[in-house]
């Protein structure tokens, strides 16, 4: 072109004329649709310590019983609509963790259960496990030589 | 000495070939969009009886082919050559979709530039007298390109306002040598163009650029005003790269307002359908030159036509690299008769 912009202006003016996310309205319904999970996951929560259960294992079994949901819906097409509704409302909680490897699974499934649905489950979830274990064994060493 | 070659990026045809016919095949929600009435046939929905998205985008390709040789009543065996390709990895999409054709083929990759890059060549080869008849096709399918360049179908994420959605859909054109028109008088080949534009969810700034470019190169190569023609469209810069496009051809003295749009644009109801900036995919400009843009140059709505296809050359591992995307537009020149 004869006359063009350099990349830094190319940038600057990029950014000028793209639309942003709708922040305030897409943080209300990230709050509100988060904020619904959590109720439901303390109504079980506290449903279950009524049964008389003690607090691990009715800790255990809340966290189980809400990734089992997030599974579910997600296999009946249901979560990734609530998700690009809700954003980060529904990925934040734990029943988005479980999207996050169901939806994978199901995906690859057409490349076979080991090489498809097995390899490529973790593709999304996994670098949250990998960092998420070896922020754990940092703290647990740290933890061991202060107290 | 290239005779049919004029200024730096153009070819003018001496003998120039004729898209006798078109065809087009879309997804469901295509079928749903602004321009719904212009293709030859809707998928019932996004596998099309196949057990993967790949298979159903190779289907694509199959039926787009016989139905374009059906349209321009010719036989698999009067086809010198298919020119295609599309976004899959290794093309794989054309190339089963094609395998049980017995036509001689050139797979092709221009990202969604691919429709004007296949009617570029194509062009040179009926030209040049080395074809008779030469079909030139792409495809994209949502689905499958999702699952190549973005996430799983089923993970809950949102979507940037400035992305795309790729489009399912195949479109094919059939070049001969016929003087029966709409006429290919130009093509204008693109050079690959980066602005340094990184957010693979902002590709229509990463290509307008190119597109832009090849525009003001086609105008000056060929000597043509922007008044020459009816419209020039883009391929799928998206609301947000027409916007940019007609900026920087602005900057340059060029205002292109009123003959100016694009097919990620045209193709769906953009605030309706959820598809944020518009469409994109090889599938995007080829279904709506096929579709759309044909109909209405042969009705005589349009009589010159400049289609500039735009593609992004990324792939993921370039992303995940941290590279820029880089960008090209591939122009052809269509005119309803040669006067």
């Amino acid at each position: 072109m004869n006359k063009s912009f350099t990349k830094e202006e190319y940038s600057q003016y990029v950014k000028s004329v793209s639309p942003n996310s709708k922040l305030f309205l897409n943080i209300i319904k990230a709050f509100l649709v988060g904020g619904i999970i959590c109720v439901i996951g303390q109504v079980i929560f506290n449903w279950l310590k009524g049964r008389g259960l003690d607090s691990d294992m009715v800790s255990g079994l809340t966290s189980a019983i809400m990734i089992f949901l997030g599974a579910f819906f997600t296999a009946l097409n249901v979560y990734d609509e609530l998700g690009r509704f809700a954003g980060a409302g529904s990925i934040v909680p734990i029943t988005g963790f479980a999207n996050s490897v169901v939806s994978p699974a199901m995906e690859f499934k057409t490349e076979g259960y080991i090489m498809g649905t097995g390899a490529k489950m973790f593709v999304i979830a996994g670098p949250v496990i990998v960092f998420g274990i070896c922020a754990s064994i940092l703290v647990g060493i740290i933890h061991y030589f202060i107290i | 000495m290239a005779e049919r070659h004029i200024g730096k990026q153009t070819v003018i045809f001496k003998n120039p070939p004729s898209i006798k016919a078109t065809a087009s095949i879309v997804g469901p929600k295509e079928g749903k969009g602004a321009l719904r009435q212009s293709f030859d046939y809707i998928i019932p929905d996004e596998l099309w009886g196949e057990d993967s998205w790949e298979k159903a985008e190779s289907k694509l390709v199959r039926e787009t082919l016989s139905k374009v040789l059906q349209k321009g009543s010719l036989s698999n065996d009067q086809i010198e050559y298919v020119l295609g390709g599309d976004l899959l990895n290794q093309c794989i999409a054309a190339n089963y979709g094609l395998r049980e054709t017995d036509i001689p083929f050139f797979g092709l990759y221009g990202a969604c530039s691919t429709m004007a890059e296949s009617m570029s060549l194509g062009s040179m080869l009926i030209d040049g007298g080395y074809a008779d008849n030469v079909v030139c096709m792409t495809s994209s399918h949502f689905c499958s390109a999702e699952r190549q360049f973005r996430y799983p179908l089923e993970l809950g994420s949102q979507r940037a306002p400035t992305s795309q959605w790729t489009v399912t859909g195949s479109g094919a054109a059939l070049l001969t040598s016929d003087q029966t028109g709409p006429y290919i008088r130009y093509v204008t080949t693109g050079k690959i163009n980066d602005m340094g534009i990184s957010d693979v969810n902002n590709m229509g700034a990463a290509m307008a650029p190119a597109a832009a470019d090849t525009i003001l190169t086609h105008f000056a190569d060929t000597g043509l005003t922007p008044d020459y023609y009816d419209l020039i469209v883009t391929g799928d810069l998206g609301k947000v790269g027409k916007k940019i496009c007609l900026d920087l051809l602005n900057m340059n003295g060029i205002d292109l307002e009123n003959r100016f749009n694009d097919c990620g644009v045209m193709i769906f109801n953009t605030k309706d359908q959820d598809t944020h900036s518009g469409g994109s995919g090889c599938g995007c400009s080829a279904t709506v030159f096929a579709g759309h843009l044909y109909k209405e140059m042969m009705k005589g709505n349009l009589k010159r036509v400049l289609f500039v296809a735009t593609g992004a050359l990324m792939s993921p591992i370039s992303t995940q690299q941290k590279e820029s995307i880089p960008g090209i537009a591939h122009a052809v020149s269509i005119h309803r008769s040669l006067d």
